[in-house]
């Protein structure tokens, strides 16, 4: 799981709504896959990240290079393209847990799948 | 071609950028309506952007052109993104190739839009054919007075609390309230022994006194619908249900007019200006095989010379424009059947169809208990053999998923095993499914996907630009599961947004065409079909199998040998009474069991393409798998039942009906 997919889930237990974003990470193993940088591509997704969520998933990975909001006029900072070119798509996580911060509920990630079943009592109707 | 002389260097940059875009407008209208620009300087010019399509009217595209010479024909297609203009002389024609390329010009909505001109031999446009009402319908202008409208409207208390919401609903593009017997969306007829009190409202009577008397209808209606649409608000195309309404439908347009499009199932379209204080009166063919809807816009395409005249609105190009809608009030009056249809239109008649089978679950329980053994449970077991046998993206989806913009995020929802995800290298897709075998495949193949269900997907609402969801709605139980599961698609797209949704259709025969899925076993001896070609080598190797009649039309156009009913009919289906339904043959009922005869792979677990097993007489087990096949404009009254979302195009391809929904 890519950090940037990390960023677009959010817990749907139900009642949860809104407050279950975002899910709190916890990996046990992590692999750098690397991919082909394409600024444009990672410039087109500056703004619709939750950059606070993602902030703090970096943090929980220890990749300490992320910074506190995207940089003035981004589109053309290739450093900055970069950087987050590298935390968004090329950090994937393999092993490890996603917590919905509302409710605890621990979903795990296997073989870098999330498994986001619930069983029926949990879904939101 | 120096338009301006200030600001050499700025200029330069944006004539480049004009060129870019001239060349990629002239690229597109070639490719999508087959326009050819030439090189050299005509009389004639197409201007893309300038369109009815994109909000530009007559009156202040004229104004624009006019500048550079007199006119003599501007010719504005309906709902395209461009017309054509024919000036007296070249001359006229190379200055507004020249000055107006690139311009910009503010469209009725206040928006602003470049316009972008080439040199065409001929302005083209194929006329539509037929100019004639659908047999059957009429429309009256002023049946009534202005002050019987008022009177009307007036009567209409939409903030009243009736204590009983059923009465009146907010629909997705809306309102409505209902008289006489409240109209079930869900099921779209009425409780025949439930009428409401107070029956159709007292304001109503002298009105249908008059209509009857004049011969507009023959019966007192019993049922009123009152609809309130506001300007952008539509109704989906739709036949009111034979088996729940007789054969005379009137409906009064108050406030403001409106254009009602009827299509006829060949596929012939009428477009039919329904001007204020006008009555339509459906009957018959009309009535029975014409489906009616309004296309959620602001602006109408109107006859610029005769904008309010009720009627057809003719395909002369050269005199169309827009009209501004108002806030609109249909009253729609019926008169409940009682006895069965017997019309002549048996093909799109609910009684004639088909026996309407009980509802087939009680409870979303039962509903989930069900798609639990025959849906979840089914995928998982028959994963690796499933995937084996869908390489073959569709092309329609895949033009979709090339036409979104790059950068856009996209939620496949229901996955499978992730043919779609890697279509459009440009776009940031994510896989959900059920089934933990299939998003294994998915991961193997390098992309993101996750399990989870498609009523609780775990994504933020409005993170994603565009959606799809491939014969996924089919598999659930209940006409509520299959709104709910489309709400959830809804919920996760941005303002905008797209959802692409295919679902299998009941009708594998289309417009006296069979579907790939009925053709199946015929498509290796040379079908001509462009559908085809993609999928030769495929069906080259599940040809060889014993047992390759498992795909459905939704997830793959290729096929193999045709299967035998015996087969079938030994084996049961515990704690179920729904059919199964035989490969390769009509549906005969909506709520079916479809037979997977499964290849097991010994050895490998998830191998690509078994092989080397041909012919071996090993009985496969067999899975049942619950569909619930879609009846034409199902999806779409389904669609109807979600909030903000509009219903952008649909279509039937191969077997299943497809819709295009956009969050508004």
């Amino acid at each position: 799981m890519k950090l940037l997919t990390h960023n677009l889930l959010s817990s749907h237990v139900r009642g949860v709504g809104t407050r279950g974003f975002p899910l709190r990470l916890q990996a046990t193993e992590v692999r750098i896959n690397p991919v082909e940088f394409n600024p444009e591509f990672v410039a087109r997704m500056i703004p619709k990240v939750e950059w606070a969520a993602l902030v703090q998933a970096a943090d929980t990975l220890n990749l300490a290079e992320v910074p506190k909001e995207p940089t003035e006029g981004y589109e053309h900072d290739e450093t900055f393209l970069r950087k987050m070119h590298h935390v968004l798509l090329e950090v994937d996580v393999l092993e490890g847990t996603l917590q919905c911060p509302e409710s605890g509920r621990l979903f795990p990630i296997s073989r870098g799948i999330p498994n986001m079943l619930l069983n029926d009592e949990e879904t939101e109707t | 071609m120096n338009i301006n002389h200030k600001g050499v260097l700025k200029l330069t940059k944006m004539e480049k950028k004009f060129l870019r875009k001239q060349s990629k407008a002239r690229h597109v209208l070639l490719k999508h309506e087959g326009i050819q620009a030439v090189s050299y300087p005509t009389q004639s010019l197409v201007i893309a952007n300038g369109g009815l399509g994109n909000g530009v009217s007559r009156k202040q595209l004229l104004l624009t052109l006019e500048k550079c010479g007199p006119v003599e024909a501007l010719l504005m297609p309906p709902n395209k993104p461009y017309a054509f203009v024919i000036f007296q002389t070249i001359e006229e024609s190379k200055k507004a190739y020249f000055t107006l390329n690139g311009k910009e010009i503010i469209d009725d909505l206040g928006q602003k839009i470049f316009l972008y001109l080439n040199f065409v031999e001929k302005a083209q446009w194929k006329n539509m054919g037929l100019e004639a009402l659908p047999p059957g319908l009429l429309v009256v202008e002023e049946i009534i007075s202005s002050e019987e409208e008022k009177k009307l409207l007036e009567s209409v208390n939409w903030t009243e609390d009736t204590g009983n919401q059923n009465f009146q609903r907010s629909l997705k593009h809306r309102r409505v309230k209902h008289f006489g017997y409240e109209f079930h969306y869900e099921s779209n007829t009425v409780d025949k022994d439930k009428p409401l009190p107070g029956g159709l409202p007292e304001v109503c009577s002298s009105i249908l006194e008059k209509l009857l008397k004049e011969g507009y209808i023959k019966h007192k209606p019993d049922q009123l619908t009152i609809n309130q649409y506001e300007p952008g608000h539509g109704i989906p195309a739709h036949i009111d249900t034979h088996s729940a309404f007789e054969d005379e439908i009137i409906s009064l347009s108050l406030g403001s007019a409106i254009v009602m499009d009827f299509k006829h199932p060949e596929g012939v379209t009428v477009q039919v200006m329904l001007p204020r204080r006008s009555l339509l009166v459906m009957t018959g063919e009309s009535r029975y095989l014409w489906t009616h809807g309004i296309t959620p816009r602001k602006f109408d395409t109107v006859q610029a010379s005769e904008q309010f005249k009720g009627g057809i609105i003719t395909s002369d190009i050269g005199d169309l424009t827009l009209s501004k809608r108002g806030m609109r009030t249909s009253f729609t009056f019926r008169k409940v059947r009682r006895m069965p249809c017997n019309c002549s239109y048996s093909s799109v008649c609910d009684r004639q169809r088909k026996a309407t089978p009980p509802s087939l679950t009680e409870s979303s329980k039962e509903a989930l208990e069900l798609e639990q053994k025959h849906v979840h449970q089914v995928y998982n077991e028959i994963a690796s053999h499933f995937s084996s046998t869908r390489h073959s993206p569709w092309p329609r989806i895949v033009e979709f998923l090339k036409a979104l913009p790059s950068g856009s995020i996209v939620a496949d929802i229901g996955c499978g095993n992730g043919k779609y995800l890697g279509i459009n290298k440009d776009l940031y897709m994510i896989g959900c499914d059920r089934s933990q075998n299939l998003v294994d495949i998915c991961r193997e193949r390098q992309f993101q996907a996750l399990v989870c269900d498609a009523l609780a997907v775990p994504v933020r609402s409005g993170s994603c630009d565009a959606c799809i969801s491939i014969a996924v709605i089919h598999h659930f139980a209940t006409a509520e599961r299959r709104v709910e599961a489309l709400q959830e698609l809804a919920r996760l797209l941005r303002p905008g947004g797209q959802a692409l949704i295919y679902v299998w259709a009941m009708e594998q025969e289309y417009k006296n065409q069979k579907s790939k899925y009925l053709r199946g076993k015929r498509i290796s001896q040379g079908d001509k079909d462009e559908l085809n070609s993609a999928t030769s080598t495929e069906e080259f190797l599940v040809n060889q199998t014993p047992e390759g009649v498992n795909e459905d039309p939704a997830l793959s156009v290729n096929s193999s040998s045709i299967t035998k009913e015996e087969e079938y009919k030994s084996r049961k289906v515990p704690n179920s009474e729904l059919p199964i339904h035989i490969n390769r043959t009509c549906f005969h009922s909506q709520d079916v069991l479809v037979p997977w005869h499964l290849k097991r792979n010994p050895g490998k677990d998830k191998a690509i393409e078994p092989s080397g097993v041909a012919g071996c007489p090993d009985p496969s087990p067999v899975f049942h798998r619950y569909y619930h096949v879609f009846c034409d404009g199902e999806l779409e009254a389904s669609c109807q039942a979600v909030g903000d979302v509009s219903i952008l195009q649909s279509y039937y391809d191969q077997g299943n009906w497809c819709v295009v929904l956009q969050k508004v």
